[in-house]
């Protein structure tokens, strides 16, 4: 671990001899800042995108889990029904929703001022299980309650879960594109950078220039251009995060939360290494292929 | 030492040359004329593993170059020094850095031969220039630096390619003088020229080996010159 931390310093810190053989400039430094800068932007989102399905599929799963709705034909039957209920093993909790509460319920749909008494609104008892036989339980209410209809939230919850799930998936699938891309770009921009200075090559081969020490002056000027870029973009994507709205209780926004705001820290140090593993292989291979 | 043995070399269908067989001993000196076309640059550049022959083999220090990585052949570049005709340098670094540039790639900076760095600019002339850039030099400034890169690792083998090429009789006389004492010390010399009058100087100066390539042939041309 020492010695390796003492590479990356020693890498950090430059090789001057090293660094002073490939010229400063050229359009392929730009290119790298900016590509890294932006993929590195993209990735922030994609990476809030993963985390934010994920915990909302957590949230739905674990809010859901373990809850039913039993509907009843009328508020005559509510007796009855909380009786039974709470009769039955593994029933934890049977509460009979009151009409304030569904008028909260229906008012994001229907307004504040919704006229609840001249709606055939069913009556709803929330019920929290703890390992009860819901089948049994059904077929009970079939005999003693007809008309009652008991929801175990499966039908919806399943698909939303589902859904969440592939969304988080889509976004791991997003950084898994953007790194590739990245490493694509910053390739195409070695190559290019080589080719540029093939008389440079030219130049040190005659001279003893081994092809490790060539590629090293490219790798660590990619490798710092990546990091660079990408620093920049992180913190642009954490700002545009930031910025956006804070969302609610059933769909509650992208972002981060908590330690959660310490990943995007992972995207420059990711896209240096890949700039390196990249910049590396591409420049061997390019010296390779020159005579 | 490079050996070359039984070497051809051609493109495009078309032969250079064939049959071509050298040995640069240390302390030998080849001068090696011949009309512009016949390959002097070529065969420059495959003794010292710029170009790989299409026939026959090249030894460079007793190993065989087709054999050879890309790690070695650096190694052994770094034993022979360079003259090429039309010199080409680091344009972005000043004229100094150029002239050591062989130590930087052997990470022999600040030894010995940095200290003759000095030495060797102002034996080659350009002192006043060492911080110029090479664009800003003149053909013959830029001929005296390479020479001064060529010789600044104290190569065994110095190769020059028309090495007076952008240089005046003065320079010329000097550059010829500084091949000798290399070559006096034990370095194996191969100048490629077709300058009579430095072929002439170097005959009377050293037991030096006259070498012509003419129709794809490498002679012995001594008699004749």
């Amino acid at each position: 671990m020492k010695a390796l931390l003492a590479q990356v310093a020693a890498f950090l810190k430059g090789d001057p001899q090293a660094d002073r053989i490939v010229p400063p400039s050229g359009f392929t430094a730009r290119l790298t800042i900016l590509s890294a800068a932006a993929m590195a932007f993209l990735a922030v989102f994609a990476l809030a995108l993963s985390l934010s399905m994920g915990r909302l599929a957590a949230d739905w799963a674990g809010e859901l889990e373990g809850t039913a709705t039993l509907r009843l034909p009328d508020a005559d039957a509510a007796e009855t029904a909380l009786a039974l209920l709470q009769a039955t093993p593994g029933i934890a909790q049977a509460r009979l929703i009151p009409p304030e509460e569904q008028q909260a319920l229906l008012a994001p749909w229907f307004g504040p001022d919704l006229p609840l008494d001249d709606l055939p609104l069913p009556t709803l008892i929330e019920i929290t299980e703890d390992g009860a036989d819901l089948q049994g339980l059904r077929a009970r209410l079939a005999g003693e309650l007809p008309g009652a209809v008991l929801d175990t939230h499966d039908a919806w919850r399943g698909p939303l879960v589902a859904a969440a799930d592939r969304l988080r998936l889509l976004g791991w699938i997003c950084l898994t594109l953007i790194a590739g891309v990245t490493v694509a770009i910053i390739t195409l921009a070695v190559r290019a950078s080589l080719a540029a200075n093939n008389q440079v090559i030219g130049v040190l081969r005659l001279v003893g220039a081994r092809d490790v020490t060539i590629a090293r002056a490219f790798v660590r000027r990619f490798t710092l251009r990546a990091l660079l870029g990408a620093a920049s973009g992180t913190v642009l994507g954490c700002t545009a995060i930031l910025l956006l709205p804070a969302g609610d209780a059933v769909l509650p926004g992208l972002g981060f939360r908590g330690a959660g705001w310490l990943l995007p820290l992972l995207i420059p140090i990711l896209a240096a290494l890949a700039a390196f593993a990249a910049t590396r292989a591409a420049a061997l291979s390019v010296l390779k292929e020159m005579t | 030492m490079i050996e070359l043995e039984n070497i051809a070399y051609g493109y495009g269908g078309r032969v250079l040359f064939a049959g071509v067989s050298l040995t640069l001993e240390p302390g030998s000196f080849h001068i090696l004329t011949g009309a512009s076309g016949t390959g002097k640059t070529t065969l420059i550049r495959l003794c010292y593993g710029d170009l790989t022959p299409t026939e026959g083999a090249v030894q460079l220090f007793g190993r065989d170059l087709a054999g050879m990585d890309r790690d070695r052949l650096a190694l052994s570049r770094r034993r022979i020094g360079v003259v090429h005709q039309e010199a080409r340098f680091l344009d972005h670094l000043p004229l100094r850095d150029n002239v050591a540039l062989p130590l930087a790639m052997a990470d022999r900076m600040g030894g010995e031969e940095e200290a003759q760095l000095g030495d060797l600019l102002a034996w080659v002339g350009l002192t006043q220039q060492q911080d110029q850039r090479p664009p800003e030099l003149s053909g013959g400034e830029r001929q005296r630096a390479a020479l001064a890169r060529a010789v600044i690792m104290s190569p065994e083998i110095v190769l020059a390619d028309e090495p007076t090429g952008n240089i005046d009789w003065e320079m010329s006389e000097r550059l010829l003088q500084l091949l000798i004492e290399l070559n006096r010390s034990g370095k194996a010399v191969l100048i490629a020229t077709h300058d009579l009058a430095l072929i002439r100087q170097a005959k009377s100066a050293v037991d030096a080996r006259i070498l012509r390539l003419k129709d794809g042939q490498l002679d012995m041309a001594g008699a004749a010159l």
